[in-house]
């Protein structure tokens, strides 16, 4: 009675996109690449005997559909010049030929691999695209390494202030990442508005309930005086019912918003990239140098690093510490909703995404060295680009593999990380 | 609503095996964290390569069940020594990052397309019971059969035997090490770790000791999971599962011999009840649809497991059977 509890939930999450389509004989499909939906991709069934039965586009959810006459067996063409371009079917075969049952949806598959968009964590059991060039294929792995390493820069630059001023490991700060992804979602698919808009009030209401958080939960418990380890175990257990909050009200299925998907890459130089992927790098590095600037030059920024140097002593030097805490929390919060954005943007919206990288960001952390601002920047640059290179050599879905592999080798030899005080170890 | 088999299924999970997985499970957590204070957040991985030791050994390769067991258990003590090595030296939440860390690149190892061949990916592999259940002794009877609200088949009395024998000889083994000087060392280290390094005890070899004592001992929760499904999947082996095991734990109280076997028979039966109810109540659409699904009920048990673990954290630390003074952790 018991058995297949996880699995069973798992998988009654992954199907039911796939079946929805009017009784009758149909060849269906969805093209996807690295998890990301391929639109406006033309595909053409012929009979047997050569006659045209249909053709289809795929939509923006990268799906489409032909209606056949009756079973039998058809050749189904995928036309490669509307693919976007650095886009392949990797298989090297874009011409099938199913055969259809009575009453048979068929689906057909066909593999895309290549272009500048890409899933980055997950079980994307996509083949490694085809590579047209050994140089434009380290150019795009290094392009797709410095993108992922902003976005976890992003969410590493709070979680290590939070750590820094409140001693907490925060578990549940994946859920952040998500949640602002989520409420983009709701405001540019549910309600309508333009992704831009979507994004900055998502930001808006991420650094809000960040605030929240602090003054209604965590604030609480430090007054308590409820020791680290304890509220890390709550973190963990906030985490745990946020995220299937979030998959109570939003579904397993990973979707996309309403803008600016599956588009083509842009050559720049060696480069491919969809200059979407260019617009939110920007955003990223002007909102790190901007707040990494706050923390040098500001008095709140100082103040904020004395609070993560010596808690009593910023204190008794005039230092509102709670204020300070709340500050961060706000921060952390509205980072960690921009980079929900800008990983969504990326790789569409699903309700453990962000839990999918709590852990390359707790890496990237480690690495850099707990509660240093700079080391958490620096660090998620070596975990971004190490894991996208890594695909060089094994297999993509293994890359999350290989980056927490180097955290625990880099524990082994500089527990502090790179730019970690030792005191802070022992 | 099937009310009859709602309390059926909560009944059985009483001693259930999936409560004797986790009870296994949680008793190596209470080692670690109870009496060491060590934050594994990895016991998932300890069951993992249990299971997939018989499993792998069995399916895959052919080779005698004994084997299988022979290489479950000495994967988790090499499992145990590759966590213990770069971290127990390190303040305590380093180690749980990379224990969290490694069950995750297990987890994905069993997933792994280009390891199908050994590991069977993400559909896991089957057919490597027969030899354990070929030692049934309880033959093809009817088994047992209470009011027919708590039936057990031969085969689930069988499990059920082994299984609980194991959590008593695991029980008593905790029982009678914590009473020796050795458990005491280990509780000590937990309250003042520089106190006893200061009166010349290993304190790394001790924290090592206790790693693999629980790792062993949640290793045995694998086999009794993975020979009750005659299957293992990797995606079981996630994180909800260590998760699980800490709310068991603190649930029946830490640094209590046998507060994970009563933590997880209450966890257990409140978990099944309520799930069943849901399930129960969305198929039979008592709840609109509109406001509870099928899927939607699969997801509330882990909505309610982390309101529970929070709840419990803040307002009853020591669980129901454990003393206060002895669950006030901390590692600054």
């Amino acid at each position: 009675m018991l058995t297949a509890f996880l699995a069973c939930v798992m998988l009654s999450f992954g199907f039911g996109a796939t079946s929805a389509w009017a009784a009758g004989e149909t060849l269906q499909g969805t093209l996807t690449n690295n998890g990301a939906p391929v639109a406006d991709v033309k595909i053409k069934a012929f009979s047997q005997d050569g006659a045209s039965v249909g053709e289809a586009t795929s939509d923006a959810q990268g799906k489409w559909s032909i209606p056949v006459p009756g079973p039998g067996t058809y050749k189904v063409d995928l036309d490669q010049s509307t693919l976007p371009s650095g886009v392949t079917v990797t298989n090297g075969r874009p011409s099938l030929t199913p055969a259809v049952a009575e009453g048979q949806q068929r689906n057909v598959l066909f593999p895309l691999g290549g272009g500048a968009g890409g899933a980055t964590t997950g079980n994307s059991n996509q083949p490694a695209p085809s590579a047209p060039s050994e140089w434009n294929r380290v150019a795009d792995l290094f392009y797709a390494g410095i993108h992922f390493s902003l976005i976890i820069a992003l969410a590493a630059l709070g979680i290590s202030l939070i750590f820094g001023t409140t001693g907490l490991t925060n578990f549940a700060h994946g859920e952040l990442v998500t949640f602002g992804a989520l409420m983009a979602f709701l405001f540019n698919v549910t309600i309508g508005l333009p992704l831009v808009l979507s994004g900055l009030i998502a930001v808006a209401i991420g650094a809000a309930t960040g605030w929240f958080q602090d003054r209604a939960f965590w604030g609480w418990l430090r007054k308590r005086r409820t020791n680290l380890v304890t509220t890390m175990i709550i973190s963990i257990g906030v985490s745990l019912a946020v995220r299937y909050i979030f998959l109570y009200f939003f579904g397993g299925d990973s979707r996309a918003y309403s803008e600016y998907n599956a588009q083509p890459g842009v050559e720049i130089g060696p480069f491919t990239i969809a200059p979407k992927n260019l617009v939110t790098d920007a955003i990223a590095i002007v909102v790190l140098v901007a707040v990494s600037m706050a923390l040098v030059m500001t008095r709140l920024g100082k103040a904020t690093r004395a609070v993560a140097d010596n808690p009593a002593l910023a204190a008794a030097s005039g230092i509102n510490v709670d204020r300070i805490i709340r500050l961060v929390w706000t921060l952390g919060g509205g980072l960690a909703a921009l980079s929900g954005v800008i990983l969504a943007v990326y790789q569409n919206v699903s309700y453990q995404m962000g839990f999918q990288i709590l852990l390359l960001i707790f890496a990237a952390v480690t690495l850099g060295g707990f509660g240093t601002a700079w080391g958490a920047l620096l660090g998620s640059l070596v975990i971004g680009l190490f894991i996208q290179f890594s695909t060089y050599w094994i297999p993509s879905e293994l890359k999350t593999v290989s980056a927490l592999a180097a955290l625990i080798v880099i524990l082994l030899f500089r527990p502090q990380g790179i730019l970690g005080r030792r005191q802070r170890i022992g | 609503m099937n009310w009859e088999s709602i309390f059926s299924v909560s009944l059985e999970s009483i001693i259930g095996s999936t409560t004797i997985a986790y009870a296994l499970a949680a008793i190596g957590l209470n080692v670690h964290f109870g009496y060491t204070g060590l934050l594994n957040f990895g016991q998932s991985a300890f069951l993992g390569v249990g299971a997939y030791g018989i499993a792998i050994t069995v399916s895959t390769f052919d080779l005698p069940l004994a084997l299988g067991i022979a290489i479950g258990l000495a994967a988790s003590v090499i499992l145990a020594l590759l966590l213990g090595i770069p971290t127990l030296r390190l303040r305590a939440d380093y180690l749980a990052i990379v224990t969290i860390a490694a069950a995750e690149i297990i987890r994905l190892l069993y997933r792994a397309t280009d390891l199908r061949k050994w590991t069977g990916a993400s559909d896991g592999l089957q057919g490597f019971s027969q030899d354990f259940y070929a030692l049934n002794p309880y033959g093809t009877g009817a088994g047992v059969n209470i009011a027919d609200i708590i039936t057990f088949s031969p085969r689930d009395l069988w499990i059920l035997t082994v299984g609980w024998a194991l959590v008593l000889l695991s029980c008593l083994v905790v029982w009678l090490l914590m009473k020796s000087p050795w458990g005491r060392v280990l509780k000590a280290i937990r309250e003042d770790e520089d106190a006893v390094r200061s009166l010349g005890k290993n304190v790394f070899s001790y924290k090592m000791q206790s790693l693999v004592l629980g790792g062993v001992i949640g290793c045995l929760g694998g086999f009794v999971f993975a020979l009750d499904r005659a299957a293992v999947q990797p995606d079981t082996y996630g994180t909800e599962f260590t998760f699980f095991a800490y709310t068991i734990v603190i649930l029946g109280g830490a640094a209590r011999v046998f507060g994970p076997v009563i933590g997880a028979s209450i966890f257990w039966v409140l978990l099944v009840f309520i799930d069943s109810t849901l399930s129960e109540m969305s198929n039979n659409k008592v709840l609109p649809e509109w406001f509870m699904n099928t899927t939607q009920a699969g997801s509330v048990r882990y909505i309610l497991v982390g309101l529970g673990l929070v709840l419990l954290l803040i307002y009853r630390p020591q669980g129901i059977f454990g003393d206060k003074r002895e669950v006030m952790l901390d590692v600054r």
